[in-house]
């Protein structure tokens, strides 16, 4: 749509100007003022300069921790993306069960966080959880608490539950908006199902699919709740991601500078990761001239 | 001749595709029952939980309630330091859907009509705090929120969550109103309506379903975010997923009652659901369909 020039559109942003103001550019800036001041207590503060970037970045566990951030929002992308695009497809189009599907797909997305973490526990645990008693009947040797891959296993499980409604249901929207012309036009010309898929299918839904990989991406990256619920961080600190580390840093032992500088590299991890899909997206959408 | 030909030949793809497409139906069927057999199993076990005793929970293992109970609920229905929890969260989460919803309106209407000057920036800025983790601003809100003497208020709850919502409520917003076009705001401006009386009057109306949504998405953020509301809080505001934990570690783990518990948060979300779930799946694609 073709956008009039209006300078007085401003006026219309402003609410949102100063409430996200107040509530983001406030707290941001007391995080810069802490990443380059130390204390000693009593309110008064030093000029540090970069010295606790410099720690933050030569930390052994803050790399770690990064490490295995990436890793974790790696193997939900992978999971959650082809998993998702496959429900979509055997999703109903018609009759009373797409609503049904639809509700009962989107229950987990509406579930507390720290609860969906209670959940877990209470279905994974060995003593009364059904899956973790299940496991131990079968002879596997399975204790989410104890063996480090067990826990993972048992919190990519509880993301892909969690979260794979979110990417089949963009995927489904995606679906639903084809025309039938396209299928018909693929019939005639009696294309294999697989044809009509990456043909038909996979480019209608492009659009959709790079806001469901944004959306992961990002919330897989923030993850906190949820593992901090079910395993701790645990065992040792084989499921501490980034934000877990950040809040036993900042607020455990209240180390605000080391805490800030910390801050603000994540968020930048995460500005730089998000700013190029946004950037496809929006390129996209402009090539579909929507 | 030939056409009777024609449609005799595409009667016959037509059959054929049925019959190819037989199995493929019932291939998809079975997928989507166990997925959502997948998605359910730990919600009915939760259930089944908060149906036993505490004695039954950790004494033996069954599929369903030997001895079905509801002393659990009654627990926390009868209780004003868990009910509360429920009250205090949904007062935050409805006072951030209004304001959150309220002042996207005009920016995502701005952002949908009119080009000005670094409207591009400022769009990205406000996603970028949807992609802020709420772990680096939960000490500065403590802080900002304790000087200003709004801490352990809904307000500050609500407000602290507008950081990702309003950011979200206008992206929804502006995908829907780009749909409507643009020829009803010049005729309404020609008819003698007011900048206020159309957007009222005439625009709202058919971006309802888009609002719907919006609401929907800052009810859903809201209500499952746990970080900022538990920093926020101490007793007056305690939303229910704090007064969980807190009880959880404090009590020596009463499976029975956090169960309960867990279940009544579901409920809230599940009757909001039923309620918007024709528009679900264009309102996760963020109206861009």
């Amino acid at each position: 749509m073709d956008k009039t020039v209006n300078q007085k559109a401003w006026f219309l942003v402003l609410p949102v100007l100063v409430l996200v103001a107040f509530s983001a550019v406030i707290p941001l800036m007391t995080v810069v003022n802490y990443s380059f001041q130390d204390t000693f207590g009593n309110n008064v503060f030093f000029w540090a300069g970069f010295e606790w970037y410099e720690e933050v970045l030569a930390s052994e566990r803050i790399r770690d921790a990064l490490g295995r951030q990436i890793l974790f929002s790696a193997i939900i992308l992978a999971i959650e993306v082809p998993l998702g695009i496959l429900i979509a497809l055997c999703m109903p189009r018609k009759g009373v069960w797409v609503s049904v599907c639809l509700v009962l797909m989107a229950l987990p997305l509406l579930i507390p966080w720290n609860v969906v973490g209670t959940i877990w526990q209470v279905f994974a645990r060995v003593d009364i959880g059904l899956l973790g008693r299940t496991l131990s009947e079968l002879g596997i040797d399975y204790n989410y608490t104890q063996d480090a891959l067990d826990a993972w296993i048992t919190i990519i499980v509880m993301d892909v539950w969690h979260w794979t409604s979110l990417v089949a249901l963009l995927a489904y929207a995606g679906l639903v908006s084809i025309p039938s012309a396209y299928y018909q036009a693929a019939k005639i010309d009696q294309a294999s199902r697989w044809k009509v898929f990456r043909y038909i299918e996979l480019p209608k839904m492009q659009g959709v699919l790079l806001i469901a990989i944004l959306l992961r991406f990002m919330d897989s990256f923030m993850i906190y709740t949820e593992p901090f619920v079910l395993t701790g961080g645990g065992p040792g600190n084989a499921t501490t991601f980034l934000s877990i580390d950040l809040v036993k840093t900042a607020i455990g032992q209240f180390d605000l500078g080391p805490a800030a500088a910390f801050s603000l590299i994540y968020f930048l991890v995460i500005l730089l990761i998000s700013w190029v899909f946004y950037t496809v997206m929006v390129n996209l959408e402009k090539k579909e001239g929507v | 001749m030939a056409q009777a030909a024609l449609v005799q030949a595409q009667g016959a793809t037509l059959a054929r595709t049925k019959a190819a497409a037989g199995p493929r139906v019932k291939t998809s069927a079975v997928i989507m029952t166990l997925y959502l057999v997948f998605l359910l199993l730990p919600i009915y076990w939760l259930l089944n939980m908060s149906l036993k005793d505490n004695s039954e929970i950790l004494s033996s293992f069954s599929l369903w309630p030997q001895d079905l109970t509801f002393d659990n609920y009654r627990t926390i229905l009868t209780d004003a330091s868990w009910y509360m929890g429920y009250v205090n969260s949904m007062i935050y989460v409805v006072l951030n859907t209004v304001i959150s919803v309220s002042v996207a309106l005009p920016a995502a209407y701005a952002f949908s009509r009119y080009r000005f000057l670094g409207d591009k920036h400022l769009f990205f800025w406000l996603l970028t705090n949807r992609m802020a983790p709420p772990a680096v601003f939960a000490l500065p809100f403590f802080q900002l929120y304790s000087s200003v003497g709004l801490f352990d208020t809904h307000i500050a709850v609500a407000l602290a969550h507008c950081l990702f919502n309003v950011p979200l409520a206008v992206w929804i917003l502006e995908g829907f109103m780009r749909g409507v076009p643009k020829e009803i705001d010049e005729t309404a401006y020609i008819d003698g309506y007011s900048f206020p009386r159309f957007f009222v009057r005439i625009f709202m109306p058919l971006i309802a379903s888009g609002i719907g949504v919006a609401a929907f998405f800052c009810f859903m953020f809201s209500w499952v975010e746990l970080l900022l509301s538990r920093t926020l809080t101490s007793v007056d505001a305690k939303p229910i997923a704090a007064t969980m934990t807190r009880t959880v570690s404090a009590s020596g783990l009463d499976w029975g009652v956090l169960a309960a518990a867990g279940i009544l948060t579901i409920v809230p979300g599940a009757l909001v659901i039923w309620f918007v779930r024709n528009y679900i799946a264009k309102g996760f694609a963020l109206g861009r369909v």
